[in-house]
Order: structure tokens, then C-alpha cells, then sequence
């Protein structure tokens, strides 16, 4: 059954804005105008934008150090996102945290984490908190095929299901850790074989297929909200760039491979697809790209005219007041 | 004398005790390609990333007697290790009596710098030299990163080695011919008579540069480098101040609790010493804040020449 057509211009607009902001990203460090470690997301669009269309605000989200999507795709604020990265005054954590650490609570994104694994546990958490509160909202934790191999994870996906929690654990397998394979890396060979042992409902997907995950994640939290326990989906993907963007480090990733990917572009297939059903009419496509760029151009604007923080704001927000 | 960079100094240590000892086995999560080719995949292994679980691995691979190097790449991801390290590394020599012995040598970098942000910007040496059992690196040169790693593999303990993610890619002198830097043994980085300077891993250059600028102005300031912090050179310190009648304590890491606290404690309950004082010795140390992301918030945090000239004058005054 075809999605209607609101959801289908819906997740293309997702995916694209993710789309631009992170081009813009990697042009500017590449031209030094932003320092620090900022994780592309650009090749797993895909997954942020299918999995969070199902999300209201009062869901929460978990995010890990790849989070970008996965803040625009829940509805963070793209200009104080932008200024974050920029680590200027007016960003999302006020130029503390910048790309890796990129929070909105306002909106239920509750947090990027840098740490491996570490999103997990704190996951469960939301997850708990949602169950108590007892209004059928939900919690997803984001994660990476290596993000697997902590004890943080295992831990995670037994508490989550012996409370019942109303969790969807999402694992975005890009295949590799860096330049460690996931083939290598992981003892199970496919990774769902791990909820299943935890008892976990769990399905894998095409993650560069939007609609894919959009059924999937859909079918998954209608679940979550009925009480029915957390739920696991390996969305299959891959990341274009290097691990972080930077011309200093290796990419050990076969050339082919990483080619081979790029011809399923889930933001370009996508809009493709759009085109060939005639969701979207060629004008309406490009009114629509103008839209998103026009967005994207307006976050940098925003983030260039916010001051840096004063260097004493370095002493605020250690503790809450 | 040839230049090479900090971090290839510490790969040659490594590589050169893996030529003359097979009993030797490598660990992390990157694959290290050149050390794989030389030493093959048994001996060289590429973890999942699951640092406790490699850290524990290690342990056990010591006490099973294979030497073994464990690169954690930076203390941020080291924390997930701390069970392995603090519960176990630390205390099993101890514990079990001494009946077997640990030669671990771990590896991570730390610092601030480099926008990082707070996660993975921190100097938790400190915390370490808490948990007696380990020994404690914290190299600043080329040449001793080395040094002390040829020590460290020949040691039958824990080692940690705490290096300054900055100075991985400085260049200095380190000799062709086999060397190595006992552990205990302060380096005086420069000689002088007015104020001493200690200075811990990355604040080692900057002591230096602020020392230069010092010297313009008629002060001579002796720096001195402890270059390990367990077991510390509490005598060289001793010696200096005696001498100076001075002293200011540089590191990168948070005031509170810190290794500067220390060297200031051994300074202050040493009699001999104390009453050689001239003027309260100082501490110029990071922020007790997690480090921000944002450049002047950073900068704000961290300890640099400027800050260590201003404390200088003020001991001085
Ligand atoms: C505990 C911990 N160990 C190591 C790292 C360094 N590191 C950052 S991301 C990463 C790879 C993560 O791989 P995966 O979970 O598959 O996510 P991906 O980067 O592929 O999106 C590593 C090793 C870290 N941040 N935290
Ligand atoms: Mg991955």
C-alpha cells in the first residue's frame, strides 16, 4: 500500500534537510571554519527520517555521536543546531557541547552521546520514565553496529526487556567501527540474533529504503504503545564519508564498495521514486529543494551572527540551579 | 640526531620489544596495518569495541605470561574500562599475595586543545594515582615517551601511560641506539635559581616558553618535569624548591584533588623544605570544569604560557 502523500513529501523533506545541513558541515571543516570531531551522517538519511515521522514531542530520543539526523529528524531547532557546531552563544547547549554533544530537550531529542554505547543505558531510562508516566509514549536509543560489542548494550537490551520497556532500540549498521568491519567484529554475524536471545522483537531493513523503515519503525512503536515491550530494528546503511570528517585520517573501506553505496543514495532514489509515482510534480520538487537549501542558508546565517560565549561562560551550567 | 614524532617514538618502543620478545601481544580497537604485517594477526589484535572486556583480556593474558600492550586510544574511552583497571589492574598483584605478576602496559591519550569537548577532553591521572598498584606515565618528549615505554615493557606491573593527545604529532630528537628512561627520575628541563617551575606532560613546552619569557625580564625559573607520577620524584621537586625558595605547579588536568595538589603536599609537609619558602607556592591548573566545546570557552579552561606567567609574578612578588 502506497503511503499517502503528505508522509511520502514528508520523509523526502526529512531526509533532504538532513541532506544540505550536513553538506554544509563538511564544507566548512574541510575549510576550517568549524573545529572539533563532527560525525557525518550523510548516507544514512534514511534512518532518522523513517524511524522519527512516528514520534510526537513527548517521545524521546537518544542519539549518539553520528546524531545530526537524528536531532533534525526529530524536529531540533536547525539554527541553534547549526550555531552548537559553530560553538557560538546562541547554539542548542550555549557552545558547550558542538557536534558530537547536541541535545534539544524541548523536543524530546535528549542528547548526543560521545561515548560508544553509552546512550544506551540512558535510554532506558526515558524508556522507564515513559512507562511510568503511563501515557503510551516512547523512548528510541540510535546506535552503530560497533556500539554492539559493549557490555553497555547487552546490559541495555536484558533490562529493557525484563521491564517491559517501551523502547525501540535502533541499530544503524553501516558495516563497519571506524575501519573495524561489523563481519569481524561481531561474533553473532547478524546482529538481530542478539535481541532475539534477549527475547527482544526485533526485524531488519533496507536502511537506505525510507519507506522501509518508515513501515518497520511504524509497526514497532504501535507496539511500544500498546505495552507490549521494546522492539529491535537493524536498519542496513552506510556512511559516505570518514568516520569523522577529516583529510588526516585513513578510510580502510574498499573503493568499491563505498561507490557501490553511493548509487543508492537514499535521498536521491527517493525523489526518484516521488517523481516516477508523480507525488511530487518536477516544479514542486524544486520549490521543495529550494525550500530546504533556503532553510539550511538561513541556520548559517543565523549561527554567523551569534557571538562566540564569553570565555567566563566556560563556569556556567556546571550544576543546575 | 634524527626527528621523529611522539607518537612514532612510542611505536618503535612497542615494535622493538615485540622483535626481542615473541611472549608479546597487542590490543585495540584500530587495526595497526604495519605492526599486523610484522608480527601477524595472533599477535596483533583488532578488538570489538569493548574496552573493559580487552582491558580484562589483557590482565589476563599478563598473568597467564604474555606481556601485553593494550591501546585504549583515549582515557575518555578508557573510563568504560575503569572496573579492569581500578578493581583489578591495581589491586591483583596485591591481592593474590604476589603470586603471579601483571606486565600490562595501557595506553591513552589525554588533554585538552584540540575541541574535543567534554567528553573526550581530560587528564584523569589524578584518579589513577589513587589506586596504588599502577605506575603512572606521563610523557612529554619524544625521547622520553620512548624511555619510559622500554621501561614499562620490561616492568612486571600495570603501567599506564597518560599522553598528551597535542603532542602526538610533535617532533624531537630520539636516538637510533637502544635507550630507555627509568621511571622515578624527574628531567630538569632547565636550570634556574629563582622560582621552580614543575610542569606535567603538555605544560612541560609551555613552562618552557613562559621560562623563556621570565628570562627576558631577569628571572631564572628551573622547570622540571616529573615525567612519571607514580612513583613520583618527590626528592628532585624538593631539591629545586630548597634551592629557589619557589614554586608554581603547571597541569592541564582540574585543580581539585589533582596531581598538582600532591606535589604541593609533599612541598608543604616536607620541614626542610617549607621553611625555605619565600612566598605561598601557586597552582596554575585547568578549570574544575568539564571542558566546553566553544574555542574562547576552551581556552578560558585550560592552562597556557600567559596564565603561567601571571602565577609566576605573583610568587615572585
Ligand atoms: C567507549 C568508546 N570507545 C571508543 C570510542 C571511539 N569511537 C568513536 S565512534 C567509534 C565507532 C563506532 O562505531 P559504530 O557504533 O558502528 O558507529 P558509526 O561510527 O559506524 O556510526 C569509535 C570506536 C568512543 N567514542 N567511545
Ligand atoms: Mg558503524
Amino acid at each position: 500500500m502506497e503511503l499517502d502523500k503528505k508522509t511520502q513529501a514528508g520523509l523526502y523533506e526529512t531526509m533532504l534537510t538532513i541532506r544540505r545541513f550536513e553538506e554544509h558541515v563538511a564544507r566548512e571543516v574541510f575549510d576550517g571554519h568549524i573545529v572539533g570531531f563532527a560525525h557525518s551522517y550523510i548516507g544514512q538519511e534514511a534512518v532518522a527520517a523513517g524511524v522519527c515521522r512516528h514520534l510526537t514531542v513527548k517521545d524521546k530520543i537518544v542519539s549518539n555521536h553520528r546524531g545530526h539526523g537524528h536531532c533534525i529528524a526529530k524536529g531540533a531547532d536547525v539554527n541553534r543546531m547549526m550555531a552548537e557546531i559553530y560553538g557560538k552563544k546562541d547554539g542548542c547547549c550555549k557552545g558547550k557541547g558542538g557536534s558530537m554533544h547536541i541535545a534539544d530537550f524541548g523536543v524530546g531529542m535528549l542528547g548526543a552521546d560521545g561515548i560508544v554505547g553509552a546512550g544506551l543505558p540512558i535510554s532506558t531510562g526515558a524508556a522507564l520514565a515513559a512507562k511510568l508516566e503511563g501515557k503510551k509514549n516512547v523512548a528510541v536509543v540510535f546506535f552503530g553496529d560497533g556500539a554492539c560489542n559493549e557490555g553497555e548494550f547487552h546490559e541495555s537490551l536484558n533490562l529493557a526487556g525484563i521491564w517491559k520497556l517501551p523502547l525501540l532500540f535502533v541499530c544503524e549498521n553501516n558495516g563497519y567501527g571506524v575501519n573495524t568491519p561489523a563481519s569481524y567484529a561481531m561474533a553473532a554475524g547478524d546482529i538481530t540474533r542478539i535481541p532475539e536471545a534477549y527475547h527482544i522483537a526485533n526485524a531488519t531493513v533496507e536502511g537506505n529504503d525510507v519507506e522501509a523503515v518508515y513501515e518497520a519503525a511504524g509497526a514497532a512503536i504501535e507496539r511500544l504503545r500498546r505495552g507490549e515491550g521494546p522492539c529491535f530494528l537493524e536498519c542496513k546503511t552506510y556512511r559516505w564519508h570518514t568516520h569523522f570528517l577529516s583529510k588526516d585520517i585513513e578510510d580502510l573501506r574498499p573503493k568499491g564498495e563505498i561507490a557501490a553505496w553511493k548509487e543508492r543514495c537514499p535521498v536521491a532514489t527517493y525523489a526518484d521514486k516521488l517523481l516516477r509515482r508523480g507525488t511530487l510534480a518536477p516544479a514542486r520538487l524544486q520549490s521543495l529543494q529550494a525550500k530546504v537549501q533556503k532553510k539550511i542558508d538561513d541556520a548559517f546565517a543565523f549561527a554567523a551572527a551569534s557571538p562566540y560565549p564569553k570565555p567566563e561562560d566556560a563556569l556556567a551550567d556546571v550544576y543546575s540551579a | 640526531m634524527r626527528e621523529i614524532t611522539y607518537d612514532q617514538a612510542a611505536g618503535e618502543a612497542i615494535r622493538e620489544t615485540f622483535r626481542s620478545n615473541p611472549r608479546t601481544v597487542y590490543v585495540g580497537t584500530d587495526p595497526v596495518l604495519d605492526m599486523q604485517k610484522e608480527f601477524g594477526e595472533d599477535r596483533v589484535r583488532v578488538t570489538p569495541i569493548a574496552e573493559n572486556s580487552f582491558v580484562g583480556a589483557a590482565i589476563g593474558l599478563a598473568g597467564s605470561g604474555y606481556r601485553t600492550v593494550v591501546n585504549l586510544r583515549m582515557a575518555t574511552f578508557g573510563f568504560v574500562a575503569m572496573d579492569q583497571m581500578i578493581n583489578h589492574a591495581a589491586k591483583i598483584t596485591y591481592m593474590f599475595g604476589g603470586q603471579a605478576r601483571f606486565p600490562v602496559l595501557i595506553r591513552m591519550t589525554v588533554g585538552a586543545g584540540f575541541f574535543g569537548a567534554a567528553e573526550h577532553s581530560i587528564s584523569p591521572y589524578a584518579m589513577f594515582m589513587n589506586a596504588p598498584g599502577l605506575k603512572l606515565l606521563l610523557p612529554s618528549t619524544p625521547y622520553d615517551v620512548k624511555g619510559l615505554l622500554k621501561t614499562a615493557l620490561a616492568e612486571n606491573n600495570p603501567v599506564i601511560s597518560f599522553e598528551p593527545f597535542l603532542l602526538g604529532k610533535a617532533k624531537g630528537e630520539v636516538p637510533e641506539e637502544d635507550y630507555s628512561v627509568p621511571f622515578g627520575h624527574a628531567a630538569v628541563r632547565r636550570k634556574g635559581s629563582d622560582l621552580t617551575v614543575v610542569a606535567l606532560g603538555r605544560m612541560v613546552p609551555e613552562a618552557l616558553a613562559a621560562a623563556d619569557d621570565l628570562a627576558k625580564g631577569g628571572v631564572s625559573a628551573e622547570v622540571i618535569d616529573p615525567r612519571t607520577l607514580v612513583p613520583l620524584d618527590t626528592a628532585a621537586i624538593l631539591r629545586s624548591v630548597r634551592k629557589t625558595g619557589r614554586l608554581v605547579v603547571v597541569d592541564e588536568a582540574c585543580q581539585t584533588c589533582g596531581a598538582a595538589a600532591e606535589i604541593l603536599a609533599r612541598v608543604a609537609s616536607d620541614k626542610a623544605t617549607f621553611g625555605k619558602l619565600k612566598s605561598a607556592p601557586a597552582r596554575v591548573c585547568g578549570l574544575d570544569v568539564p571542558i566546553p566545546f566553544s574555542p574562547p570557552m576552551e581556552k578560558f579552561a585550560v592552562p597556557d604560557k600567559s596564565k603561567i606567567l601571571k602565577a609566576a609574578k605573583g610568587v615572585l612578588r
